[in-house]
């Protein structure tokens, strides 16, 4: 069985004030998320993105087509129990504090009163909010109402997670505690279906990845599939006069200067060794030398603009 | 539906409003008018009590309806436009449950609210009776703590479950403002249902005696739920009267909760 499977679901506003005009945030999406995978979902901004995940939530209805969750329809009030969900962006309510309000939504879950205070707090202390629980909320930074969305997310050990832009609010700490939850979750073999735009965190986090672009699903697969492991090339900084790089300029694909005597250099994938012995007889100190892989980034771009393209030509 | 789902939303919603500075401003608001009408019975030699009353049970009337329509309009549109819904959705909880919760919780807001200042009433008529002489309470035609005040208070709180009902309703499809004005426009209506009945007498135009008579048909009559003027002095209620107009209100409130569950399942929530 699928942690989350969609059938081509398709979404249409109505737009315009007077003469009402259909406008398709999203288009026939189709996807399949296996039980235990970290998915990526991503896209550029107004991609579609949160439209995909407001269908799943049953947040708005669909044009056409279908989603289910852990093999139910999203409908399904009682599948709501196995999920979690962090909203764009998340507010709350200002009079309650933090404690008070995951007290109330582990309520909603019928989570017993003797195990609801343990778990309430469990969950506050995993996204790191202290003392500050019992605050009201209405004072709280965005950064830690950003927390307290992603702990009302895990109050019931959900087996589905849907973190609409996890990052979003959060300070480089505040990301990297993220980064290392989602990680925690999903050695718990929980499946966690994230959306963002932030590249780096999916490389780090995700197993597999969908790329929306304008609405339509663009491309997407296994990172290892799309990241790869075959070198395109080597980049290679050194220190050097500018006499020995002007002579190493014909074996090299292009020359960067970084500052006074620092240069980084562009090498083919095939043997950097030659290189890097004329370099060093001519006097050059290497500095590092790393090689070129295709990044999830060079992925993203090469399919947003493909499907950019397709659009216009439409 | 679930009744364990609607009890859950209902004590947050309460929870809610009751740390928000409105009802609580009210309240204060409240035993200070019913205060201030106690000063003024002092310059109405002999009529004080019927002054206090009159004045302690409009100003609850007036308190009241002034939470059920800044919060009540505010309930469901202003979780849609804060966007606070998200998370409550998602869980498991049906919509129907969700919008019956937020009734209740702001019913039972009223309810505490309403019971405060009958107490803070009951209060300062008990100092009056304690303070007055025994051959001015000759001339009342009502004792000072007069059961018959819990009636008019009663029948003010099912004026107030019909404005949350009426609140509730615009919240789920228009803006705050706008629900503010209409629910108002109902509550206003439904104190002048018997000129809307005869406008005729009032009017040439047939068109416009047609309106006001399909208004009348339509909208909810309030006027059998005002005895403020029978309990405060000392007339007899009209009984019958009374209990059409609760059972009368009671299906308006059910057919208004329910057509706020219609729109509220079809909506989505952009």
């Amino acid at each position: 069985m699928l942690a989350i499977d969609t059938d081509g679901l398709t979404k249409d506003y109505q737009i315009g004030f007077w003469r009402k005009r259909p406008y398709r945030a999203l288009h026939d999406l189709t996807l399949a998320v296996e039980p235990g995978d970290v998915y990526g979902f991503l896209g550029p901004n107004g991609a579609g993105k949160s439209t995909a995940i407001k269908l799943l939530m049953q947040l708005i209805y669909p044009t056409s087509g279908s989603a289910r969750i852990l093999g139910r329809p999203v409908g399904d009030v009682d599948v709501r129990r196995r999920i979690g969900f962090l909203p764009e962006n998340p507010t709350f309510y200002d009079y309650l504090t933090a404690e008070e309000l995951l007290t109330y939504f582990a309520r909603l879950f019928d989570i017993p009163a003797a195990e609801r205070t343990a778990r309430v707090a469990r969950v506050l202390d995993e996204v790191g909010i202290g003392a500050e629980r019992r605050m009201r909320l209405r004072s709280y930074s965005k950064g830690m109402v950003q927390r307290v969305g992603i702990a009302q997310a895990l109050i019931n050990d959900p087996e589905v997670v849907f973190f609409d832009e996890p990052m979003s609010g959060l300070d480089p700490l505040g990301r990297r505690d993220v980064r290392q939850l989602l990680l925690r979750l999903r050695d718990r073999g929980c499946t966690v279906f994230f959306s963002s735009h932030i590249l780096s965190d999916a490389e780090t986090l995700c197993s597999r990845v969908a790329i929306i672009a304008q609405g339509r699903l663009a491309a997407g697969g296994r990172l290892t599939d799309i990241v790869g492991v075959d070198i395109l090339g080597w980049e290679l900084v050194v220190d050097a006069a500018p006499e020995a790089i002007d002579r190493a300029r014909a074996r090299v694909r292009a020359v960067t200067p970084l500052h006074e005597h620092r240069y980084t250099l562009d090498l083919a994938p095939e043997s950097p060794e030659a290189v890097l012995q004329a370099l060093t007889a001519d006097g050059a100190r290497v500095v590092s030398l790393n090689p070129l892989r295709r990044t999830l980034e060079d992925y993203f771009v090469q399919h947003v603009a493909k499907t950019a393209k397709r659009e216009a030509a439409l | 539906m679930s009744l364990s789902a609607v009890r859950k939303v209902a004590v947050a919603v309460f929870k809610e409003s009751v740390r928000d500075r409105v009802p609580y401003s009210l309240v204060i608001f409240a035993v200070i008018l019913m205060g201030a009408s106690f000063l003024m019975s002092k310059l109405t030699a002999g009529q004080d009590f019927k002054v206090i009353k009159d004045l302690g049970l409009a100003t609850m009337n007036a308190m009241g309806l002034l939470i059920a329509i800044f919060i009540g309009t505010g309930l469901v549109s202003k979780e849609v436009e804060k966007r606070s819904i998200y998370a409550v959705l998602a869980k498991p909880l049906t919509r129907a449950s969700f919008v019956v919760g937020k009734f209740a919780g702001l019913v039972l807001t009223l309810a505490v609210n309403l019971g405060m200042m009958t107490a803070a009433f009951y209060l300062m008529l008990q100092y009056m009776n304690l303070t007055t002489d025994d051959w001015i309470k000759q001339g009342w035609r009502a004792p000072a703590h007069d059961p018959r005040l819990l009636v008019a208070i009663a029948l003010i709180g099912v004026q107030l479950t019909l404005t949350t009902a009426v609140a509730l309703f615009f919240s789920t499809f228009s803006s705050p403002m706008l629900s503010m004005l209409l629910t108002l426009a109902v509550w206003v209506a439904g104190h002048f249902s018997g000129d809307l009945r005869n406008f005729q007498t009032a009017v040439d135009s047939p068109a416009a005696a047609a309106i006001a008579r399909a208004l009348y048909y339509v909208l909810p009559n309030l006027d059998p739920l005002d005895v403020k003027n029978e309990v405060v002095h000392g007339l007899p209620i009209a009984w019958t009267s009374v209990g059409i107009g609760v059972a009368s209100i009671a299906a308006y409130v059910g057919v208004l909760v329910g057509g706020a569950v219609l729109v509220f399942n079809r909506r989505d929530f952009k």
